[in-house]
């Protein structure tokens, strides 16, 4: 029982810790695309995979 | 005459299982194709490791002289000592994704976290089960849908399930294509799969993609110190790929490379498939909490949509099978939403998306298993 107890730590622990580094690196992404846009550094820019 | 048949009357009746298990792994591998390029070696490395008095086994011979086995020192070597060949995978890998697809909509990104739920909620039931916190992390980890992952953190726990733990983990992958519909299927309405989503990639420039293997090391380094093995790799892959300048180093690493880091690992793995360590009820109750796990994945991953869904406009809401793709099995998964979703609408087309939550199940993978590694032992104290 004291093993499940540490074990359901790890879950609620993990998924937070999971979560936010996947929300930090969005943000980062998002930050980056958005700096990306501007004229200046279109030029070395590549077309994203053609859509469906 | 005796020495002739010693080798015949040496067999066990869990060895002879053990051949029975080599032969279905070759079966499918061949005939069903199932992660073939794994489940091949590994098959025929069951049957060589569980001939009596094999010779890719350490021996003592008559005499007291010891003979070395090939495939026990590679394990020992590559694999126990310094967990090189699941790592070195890492760098292969990493030159195969394109992250660009992720990065032209990183909020699909959300469910490469939301589908590793399964490897938790697959630890907690795991110790219900009995096994000790190391080997419950281990198992958790095949839900991570990522073989050199679940490989890695049962090396490093020091599991006595890695055999059972290796087949699980590629095993499932295999069966992706039917697990996972089952599961989206489970938690999904008929009008949810219908949710048509229009794909507007953007550009993205040389910078951004050389940039973000870069920041996402820093980053799941900073949080999760254990993962750096993992993610570092998987980046290092990735920016040989996006540098733009080592595009021989890329192909190598894409082709060659993983191929023969391939080849070993999976004849090499074997070595944990004995006979002795391998026929036992754990085993079983590996491949189920294993299948557990990737159900659990999917329905992570789908009940993250369905919640995003409550928060966005219509026309902006997501197919909740996007969520399912989260997972590490690339592109399997992708492939399945993409499938499931003509099956309902043939004019829906989800594959770019479902990519790019696929994608991001790579980084989530290899997160959720350095946040294992971190955690685990920090909490045993």
């Amino acid at each position: 029982m004291e093993n499940t107890l540490i074990a359901l730590e790890v879950m609620g622990l993990g998924m937070l810790a999971i979560f936010a580094v996947i929300l930090v690196i969005i943000g980062i992404v998002s930050v980056l695309t958005r700096l990306s846009r501007t004229p200046s550094s279109k030029e070395d820019g590549r077309d994203a995979p053609p859509g469906a | 005459m005796d020495f002739l048949l010693s080798g015949i009357m040496a067999i066990t009746w869990q060895q002879l299982i053990m051949y029975l298990i080599g032969g279905l792994l070759i079966y499918l591998a061949i005939k069903k194709g199932f992660e073939p390029a794994l489940l091949l070696p590994m098959g025929f490395g069951a049957i060589l490791v569980n001939l009596p008095f094999s010779g890719v086994l350490d021996q003592t011979l008559q005499g007291g002289i010891q003979a070395h086995g090939i495939i026990q020192w590679l394990f020992e070597t590559t694999i126990e000592a310094s967990e090189a060949l699941p790592i070195l995978l890492f760098i292969g890998i990493g030159a195969m994704i394109d992250f660009g697809p992720l990065l032209s909509n990183p909020k699909m990104m959300i469910f490469g976290a939301a589908a590793q739920f399964g490897v938790f909620f697959s630890l907690v039931i795991a110790t219900l089960l009995g096994f000790g916190l190391l080997d419950a992390a281990s198992i958790a980890s095949v839900a991570a849908a990522d073989g050199p992952t679940a490989l890695l953190v049962s090396q490093i726990f020091n599991s006595n399930y890695i055999g059972a733990i290796a087949v699980a983990a590629y095993s499932y992958m295999a069966l992706v294509p039917i697990v996972q519909p089952f599961a989206i299927k489970l938690v999904t309405t008929k009008k949810e799969r219908l949710i048509r989503m229009p794909y507007n990639p953007r550009n993205i420039t040389k910078t951004t993609r050389i940039l973000f293997p870069i920041l996402v090391t820093i980053i799941a380094g900073l949080v999760a110190p254990m993962s750096v093995s993992l993610v570092g790799f998987l980046m290092f892959g990735n920016l040989l790929r996006e540098c733009g300048v080592l595009s021989s180093l890329s192909q190598t690493a894409q082709n060659e490379f993983a191929n023969i880091i391939t080849l070993l690992l999976g004849i090499t793995i074997s070595f944990s498939m004995r006979a002795d360590q391998f026929v036992n009820l754990q085993t079983i109750l590996i491949m189920g909490l294993g299948l557990l796990g990737f159900v659990m994945d999917t329905i992570g991953g789908v009940l993250c949509a369905k919640i995003m869904n409550l928060f966005l406009p219509q026309g902006k809401k997501i197919n909740p099978m996007i969520g399912a793709a989260g997972i590490s099995a690339f592109p399997m998964s992708a492939r399945v939403i993409q499938k499931m979703a003509l099956q309902e609408d043939d004019q829906n087309h989800l594959l770019m998306h479902a990519i790019g939550a696929n994608v991001s199940g790579q980084i989530g993978s290899v997160l959720a298993g350095g946040i294992l590694l971190n955690l685990i032992p920090a909490l045993i104290g």
